[in-house]
């Protein structure tokens, strides 16, 4: 008998059909994945199973029984639980507060410390109860996530993207966690996009497309070219990455020290790298560990740097604005689109002005036909479906608005390019435009900065690797002598070990 | 079950029907409240909504009184948009009267007869200084304490309610004026000239047309406009442009205290031109809700500022013909309001009913 | 009586107002909702508690018809705010203004109307101790009544799960959304409370401090009680003090005016208002302080879903 089985669950948003007929069959004790990429239904899936969404049709069987979740709750009480990627705990609040409002049963806020304390000794997952939220790093909010989540005594768990967030080797005591919960029984639907962990995790695993089911596997049993040919129909794109000579240095930080201004933030120690003309800079590392603060100081948001803390071309351009910037030839890509990169209610032209003033005369009107013209030019360049340059921002998929902003900014010719997260969320094809369009910036010359989550990215566009920890950097790596462990080691923070222990070696 | 989601662009039809049908349903509790007060609701409606615009003089005052209301509201567009929550503009105005209303007191007991084309626009820049300084309080406060410029500048209003009567019922006090509390009547060289003649009708009303083209222009074709609107839709977006949040503070709210502060001049230079306790008449209020069926748009504001200008006269005409309440006009305004902002959220929602549904609430 | 402990009794009786105005805005806050329409509220429940107990001659009947009336047009606000996502402050604003027709609008028969003579209220006994007796045991019942609400609130929010709740709502309203709890419902219950204490300080002012009826008679104690909440950093028993302080500042001007102070008495007038944005300002200007205790998601729209 399965744990839980779906059949044929459709659902229909406005604009698209987020499941078409979609069914799953998951043992208990199993490790089930659902493979896909961005868009492709798995959010939908889970959330009707989890109780968020009711389906326009199809079954769903718990345990053998047909049943109908009609939300959280219920789903909570059939023993259905789910650890979320964001958005599920309150900064301000505690640990063991959190996990509170986190439970349906009444008890008292020591009980559920107690249990928290239980738990935590079980499974291997360190918290303490007592700590506000705000105060843990990525990681441990998810540890916090789970722990609440197993607080339920789920028969089934889901884990929506769960890596994301963590380093190479606390993905390995995450695997250990949840191979440990499995055999006692509990089934977990791991939702993913990155084959390596799939196959090295999961029994079983569906794949999905554009929401439809395109295939049940055994992933060990699959290497990741045919799960890939699942997954977007084609074998992963290949980029083109010739070494390059790179030329003198377009971007320097020196000795950048920034005491964090919000509560919640990261301090930034003595911060030092370079990217020269014709090379691409990759910053890896966990977010929360001073991207934010460090992206801040580059773009000009955080003006509070020392003028020559950070130089361009030599110059210093530490307490310049954002326009004084570009004007230099430093332009930036930030990672959230709608609010910051473009303003959604705003057309594509409109939005071409918030970083591209060439179109506004000297005495400060703005020529209209030029800005229309811009964003057209942009639109063609790099293949952005939209209703035309009058489309507003919002109109767009997540995809085809980063295209535009992405464009808008390589458009310019900058000097120098600092981009965060450049295909968070985005479709396959376009993350495959993306990144050609950046490495072909690069061969023009152009000096790139690339912070970014993802490991795999990074690998295949960077010509050397940075890692930031904690507000701090690491030595430059050059991409050919980097390796996932070393680089996890280094997410960590341990960096400086290994350098004591060469330079001991050397000794 | 009824459900409220977002529609993928925003409705046209809805943009332009919005203000319309806010105005019919108001009209409709307008004659519940007749019938409910024992009136008849057609007469009612007819003196309070058509009656203001059926002959020349009565149209000649829906256009006096919608002249400060429009000067006000566009002054207030720009803050709106920028987000800027100014709504002191009461405050704002009367301290024009006290600029504008200041100088002109002062030539005319000094006895200084300057040539029109040279003592208006003096006693107007006044009355913008005035405006302005007073916003200037607010800008001053939100940039260096960050302090809610909401509370800040409708506390002033009561501290400007204030400064009006300590001025009238002291220095400002005329002294051939039988011990009243007001200010001696303005030269003659210093009334705004009239627009149309036998009414009072003035040239302010030009000016306000003038300035609403001028805010047009300013913001949907100028850069700075364009940050200040940004500004207002997206604050991270213009922080990452590099757009001056302080500056939008500062523009926004100088240029609202100074037409404000203009408006406060041109009424006290115009149809009352005198200084009285009783220049505090809820303009600065009104204009508010003119901003908003305006749309925040100087054309729609031009519209609104009419419509809202019949309103008011009308309840002052069904006060003198049927004895309504004078508040009538400010119960159906506020509700005008309320119902406009429901209204407007059908621009970018829709209801739908379906059958499945999400968390009860 | 002894001076300081006259001023002490007006200064409880003039803030108590305030104390109501500041805790109800303050448990719409703590929700996350801003609710800008506090002077309107209090004005109509004014009148209505004004006009019920002129009619029926029950002070007690009059408080009660002031909170449902606060809550009634706390409702309407919540429903637009929090349902159809109307931008808070823009119908906040807009329902002070309503708030202003409207009250002006029912009370044109009653301008000028008072009630009886209110009589002296003393706690038996313990008004008579020195100094003690007459500042603090000889109020109107709803002195105390405010007090009382101040340990209520506190003791709701900071020893109570739904209290937690709340407050964690105000924080950040989607993690509580993907728990399953009914967001939207808990704002408006919020806002409800908010509108019916707000009520019970329009209805103070119309029953107690004036007891009379004119347009416009709260005088922008809402306004004032919003930045009251900013001072107290959202905190009951820091709201009550305030309201105290602010009642105490009230009766000071009108001491130095009765007396014939030379200070025109626009000037005192002006005193409040004046200690209002000063005391905006002060508190503000500590924005990491205020971020600290602000309830983060104050005057955002919370849309489900999205």
């Amino acid at each position: 008998m399965h744990r839980l089985e779906l059949e044929h669950i459709s659902k229909q948003y406005p604009a698209v059909k987020a499941n078409d007929r979609v069914s799953l069959r998951v043992k208990p004790g199993e490790i089930h994945a659902v493979l896909g990429e961005n868009g492709a239904g798995k959010s939908t899936l889970m959330k009707i199973i989890y109780g968020a969404v009711r389906p326009d049709e199809g079954t769903m069987r718990w345990n053998g029984e047909p049943v109908q979740v009609a939300n959280p709750a219920a789903a909570r009480a059939l023993g259905i639980s789910m650890v979320y990627q964001h958005f599920s705990l309150f900064d301000t609040l505690t640990v063991a507060e959190n996990v509170w409002l986190g439970l349906d049963r009444a008890w008292a806020l020591a009980d559920v410390t107690r249990r928290i304390g239980e738990v935590s000794a079980t499974y291997g997952l360190e918290v303490e109860p007592a700590r506000p939220v705000h105060s843990l790093s990525v990681g441990e909010r998810q540890r916090v996530e789970i722990i609440r989540a197993l607080l339920t005594d789920p028969q089934l768990l889901i884990l929506d993207e769960p890596t994301s967030v963590l380093t190479p080797q606390a993905v390995d005591k995450l695997f250990a966690t949840l191979r440990q919960l499995a055999e006692r029984g509990c089934s977990i639907l791991y939702i993913s996009h990155k084959l390596d962990e799939i196959r090295a995790l999961c029994h079983h695993c569906t794949v999905m497309r554009g929401g439809r089911v395109t295939g049940e596997v055994d992933p060990t049993q699959e290497t990741n070219a045919s799960l890939s040919r699942l997954m977007i129909g084609e074998e992963p794109p290949q980029l083109q990455h010739q070494p390059r000579e790179a030329g003198s240095v377009v971007l320097a930080v020196s000795a950048l020290d920034l005491p964090r201004q919000d509560p919640f933030g990261v301090d930034l120690h003595g911060l030092s790298l370079e990217v020269r003309a014709g090379e691409i800079l990759g910053v890896a590392g966990i977010s929360g560990n001073g991207q934010q603060e460090l992206l801040a100081a580059l773009s000009g948001e955080d003006l509070r740097a020392q003028p020559s803390a950070i130089t361009l071309a030599g110059l210093p351009v530490g307490r310049d604005s954002p326009r004084r910037r570009r004007n230099a030839g430093l332009h930036f890509v930030p990672e959230e689109r709608l609010g910051r990169g473009a303003v959604p209610t705003l057309t594509l032209a409109a939005n071409t002005l918030l970083t591209r003033t060439e179109t506004v005369n000297p005495q400060g009107w703005v020529r209209t036909a030029a800005v229309r013209g811009l964003a057209e030019r942009i639109i063609q360049r790099f293949q952005v479906k939209a209703g035309g340059p009058q489309a507003p921002a919002k109109s767009l998929s997540g995809g085809n608005l980063q295209k535009f902003i992405v464009g808008r900014e390589i458009d310019a010719s900058p000097t120098c390019l600092v981009i965060s997260q450049p295909t968070w969320g985005v479709d396959v094809g376009a993350a495959a435009l993306i990144r050609r369009e950046l490495l072909a910036l690069r061969d023009a010359g152009c000096a790139i900065l690339v912070v970014s989550e993802e490991l795999d990215e990074l690998f295949e566009i960077s010509d050397r690797l940075v890692v930031i920890a904690r507000g701090r950097l690491s030595p430059a790596l050059p991409v050919a002598e980097a390796t996932v462990e070393r680089i996890g080691a280094w997410m960590s923070g341990l960096w400086t070990t290994e350098v004591a222990g060469d330079a001991h070696a050397a000794a | 079950m009824l459900r409220l989601e977002a529609r993928p662009v925003p409705s046209q039809a809805m943009a332009l029907a919005s203000p319309i049908i806010a105005l019919v349903l108001t009209a409709a509790v307008a004659a519940l409240i007749l019938v409910g007060i024992g009136k008849d609701p057609v007469s009612g409606l007819q003196i309070i909504f058509l009656e203001p615009l059926s002959n020349r003089r009565q149209i000649s005052e829906v256009l006096l009184k919608a002249t400060p209301l429009i000067v006000i509201a566009v002054g207030l567009a720009v803050c709106y948009r920028a987000n800027v929550w100014n709504i002191g503009a009461e405050g704002q105005f009367l301290m024009g009267c006290v600029g504008g209303g200041g100088l002109a007191l002062w030539l005319t007991t000094q006895g200084i007869v300057l040539p029109k084309l040279v003592g208006i626009p003096l006693v107007l820049v006044a009355g913008m200084l005035g405006g302005l300084l007073w916003a200037a309080v607010v800008a001053l406060l939100r940039d260096r304490f960050n302090a809610n410029e909401i509370l800040v500048s409708l506390m002033l209003v009561y501290v400007a309610q204030q400064v009006v009567n300590a001025l009238v019922f002291g220095p400002w006090k005329d002294p051939k004026g039988f011990n009243m509390p007001q200010t001696a009547l303005f030269h003659a060289s210093l009334h705004l000239p009239p627009l149309l003649e036998r009414t009072r009708l003035h040239i302010g009303f030009v000016i306000s047309l003038v300035l609403a083209v001028l805010a047009m222009l300013f913001l949907f074709r100028t850069f700075r406009g364009f940050q200040l609107q940004v500004g207002g839709l997206a604050p991270a977006a213009a922080r990452y442009a590099g757009f001056s949040a302080r500056g939008a503070v500062w523009t926004s709210l100088l240029l609202s205290g100074a037409l404000a502060g203009m408006a406060g001049a041109m009424e006290v230079a115009g149809p009352i031109r005198q200084v009285t306790p009783y220049l505090s008449t809820g303009l600065g209020f009104t204009a508010i809700i003119v901003c908003f069926v305006g749309r925040l748009h100087p054309l729609g504001i031009v519209a609104g500022g009419v419509l809202l200008s019949v309103m008011l006269i009308g309840g002052e005409l069904a006060q003198s013909r049927l004895g309504l309440p004078n508040a009538m006009a400010s119960v159906l305004q506020g509700l005008l309001l309320l119902i406009l902002l429901a209204c407007d959220t059908f621009i970018d929602q829709r209801l739908r009913w379906s059958r499945s549904t999400g968390p009860a609430a | 009586m002894n001076e300081t402990a006259l001023l002490i009794n007006t200064a409880l009786a003039s803030g108590t107002t305030l104390a109501f105005a500041a805790l109800g805005l303050l448990v719409n806050e703590r929700a996350g909702v801003l609710n800008l329409g506090a002077e309107g509220m209090m004005l109509v429940a004014a009148v209505a508690g004004f006009a019920v107990a002129l009619t029926t001659g029950s002070d007690t009947l009059g408080f009660a018809a002031a909170a449902l009336a606060g809550a009634a047009l706390a409702a309407v606000f919540g429903l637009l705010v929090i349902f159809l996502n109307t931008n808070q402050y823009a119908t906040g604003l807009a329902l002070s203004l309503f708030g202003y027709g409207v009250s002006a609008f029912l009370g044109v028969s009653m301008v000028g109307r008072t009630l009886s003579a209110r009589e002296t209220h003393a706690v038996p006994v313990l008004s008579d101790l020195p100094f003690v007796g007459p500042a603090l045991f000889s109020h109107h019942p709803m002195v105390y009544v405010a007090m009382g609400l101040t340990v209520a609130i506190a003791w709701f929010l900071y020893r109570t799960r739904a209290g937690l709740l709340l407050r964690a709502i105000g924080e950040n309203p989607e993690p509580a959304h993907a728990l399953g709890y009914p967001v939207r419902l808990i704002r408006l219950a919020a806002v409800c409370v908010g509108g019916a204490l707000c009520g019970l300080a329009g209805a103070y002012v119309s029953l107690v401090t004036a007891p009379l009826w004119v347009e416009g008679l709260t005088a922008g104690r809402g306004w004032i009680a919003l930045a009251l909440t900013v001072f107290a950093t959202w905190r009951p028993a820091r709201a009550l003090l305030g309201a105290y302080l602010f009642g105490g500042v009230t009766v000071l001007q009108m001491n130095l005016q009765a007396q014939g102070v030379q200070i025109s008495s626009h000037l005192l007038t002006m005193m409040p208002y004046v200690a209002t944005v000063i005391v905006l300002a002060l508190i503000s200007r500590n924005v990491a302080f205020i971020r600290l205790n602000m309830p983060a998601s104050l005057g955002k729209p919370f849309r489900p879903g999205s």
